[in-house]
């Protein structure tokens, strides 16, 4: 909140307090981006050889959450200065002036600790290392540097979103295995073309705030040629799981399909390159990018869930 | 005259008390299902143990 250091001049002139709502709060979490992570923190937790005691699950799982969440405010804090000229984020709470700059600071800082400190009281200090390494990560190496200077921002800064499986898996079982360092590798390789999907289609809002997104820098037909190359490899690494025995024959089934259609959309991307129909093809991948993550890890917990629960029913 | 405004502070519009009370609320609610978490969580790692005794 604004606060009014002289009250003459506040009866002067009307004063800038807030009349920021819990919503324009809970905004500054990036609620959509969250959601993705307790999904994908889940399946990490979920996993796990030995099932963790619900109560601990729930804890842990609400810390990463709010973990995420504190990255978006502290993300919306930096980049304010670029939210509000691009059309995507230009309605988002700083840009509005709902909230100040420094609020949003301070509401991060504060969210992220309490994240890292329950995450390390009720589940283990090294799945809040973790948590605290990615907030880090995120807001330090992706927001404040990567993202303003380098097109392979989304490349590297993509690992943030890649490490909640790991975290979760962490929290449940005390160290992390090769079943989360797979779902770390796909979720990691599977942030670029899904961003660049995006980026081609507005090119324009990146220009404008001055972000070097690979579209912007290399080249529309280069990035093309990329989301293809990343594609290619994605599809394989999507099948690992049931690969490595993590995953059972369906999941094998599933993901070769999703793989193939998910490489079937990206030689779409590559081959039309003007007009609308280039837009649309953007576009229906990015869509599609979305629906194969979602299936891929929905299949992992349905799989797990159905194991816990007829555990319990012998 | 400016004493008097001095004391009398900051008046807040309706829109402004709205959602200062809004704000308050969800900051009441926030820290209550917090401490409500650790209770749970508190109970749930001790288990069976927490009815036992020294004494």
């Amino acid at each position: 909140m604004s606060f009014v250091g002289n009250s003459n001049d506040a009866m002067a002139t009307p004063v800038a307090i807030s009349v920021a709502s819990p919503g324009d709060y809970i905004a500054l979490l990036k609620p959509r981006v969250m959601s993705l992570v307790v999904f994908t923190a889940l399946t990490g937790l979920l996993i796990a050889p030995h099932p963790v005691n619900p109560v601990v699950g729930f804890a842990s799982l609400l810390a990463i959450a709010v973990g995420a969440g504190a990255s978006g405010a502290l993300n919306m804090w930096y980049d304010a200065d670029i939210d509000a000229v691009m059309q995507r984020t230009c309605r988002r709470p700083i840009p509005t002036g709902k909230i100040t700059g420094q609020e949003a600071l301070a509401f991060g800082l504060t969210l992220a600790f309490l994240a890292v400190f329950t995450l390390g009281v009720v589940a283990n200090w090294l799945a809040a290392a973790l948590l605290a390494f990615t907030i880090s990560f995120y807001v330090v190496v992706y927001t404040m540097w990567l993202k303003r200077a380098t097109p392979q921002n989304i490349v590297i800064g993509g690992a943030a979103g890649a490490f909640p499986p790991i975290v979760g898996y962490v929290a449940a079982t005390g160290e992390p295995s090769l079943a989360c360092l797979i779902l770390f590798a796909i979720i990691f390789v599977w942030t670029p073309p899904h961003f660049w999907a995006l980026a081609l289609v507005r090119a324009g809002d990146y220009h404008r705030a001055g972000i070097p997104m690979m579209p912007n820098v290399k080249g529309a037909d280069h990035t093309r040629l990329e989301i293809l190359l990343y594609s290619l490899v994605l599809a394989p690494l999507g099948v690992a799981p049931f690969l490595l025995g993590i995953a059972s024959p369906v999941y094998g089934v599933l993901s070769v399909t999703l793989g193939a259609v998910f490489i079937a959309f990206a030689f779409r991307v590559y081959r039309v390159r003007t007009g609308p129909q280039a837009d649309r093809n953007c576009k229906k991948f990015f869509g599609f990018s979305i629906l194969y993550l979602f299936l891929l890890f929905a299949e992992l917990l349905s799989e797990r869930v159905i194991t816990l629960i007829m555990g319990m029913l012998r | 005259m400016s004493v008097d405004k001095d004391m009398q502070g900051v008046t807040l519009t309706p829109e402004q008390q709205k959602s200062r009370r809004q704000r308050n609320i969800a900051i009441g609610l926030a820290v209550g299902f917090f401490v409500l978490l650790f209770y749970v969580v508190t109970i749930a790692k001790l288990g069976p143990g927490v009815l036992r005794s020294p004494m």
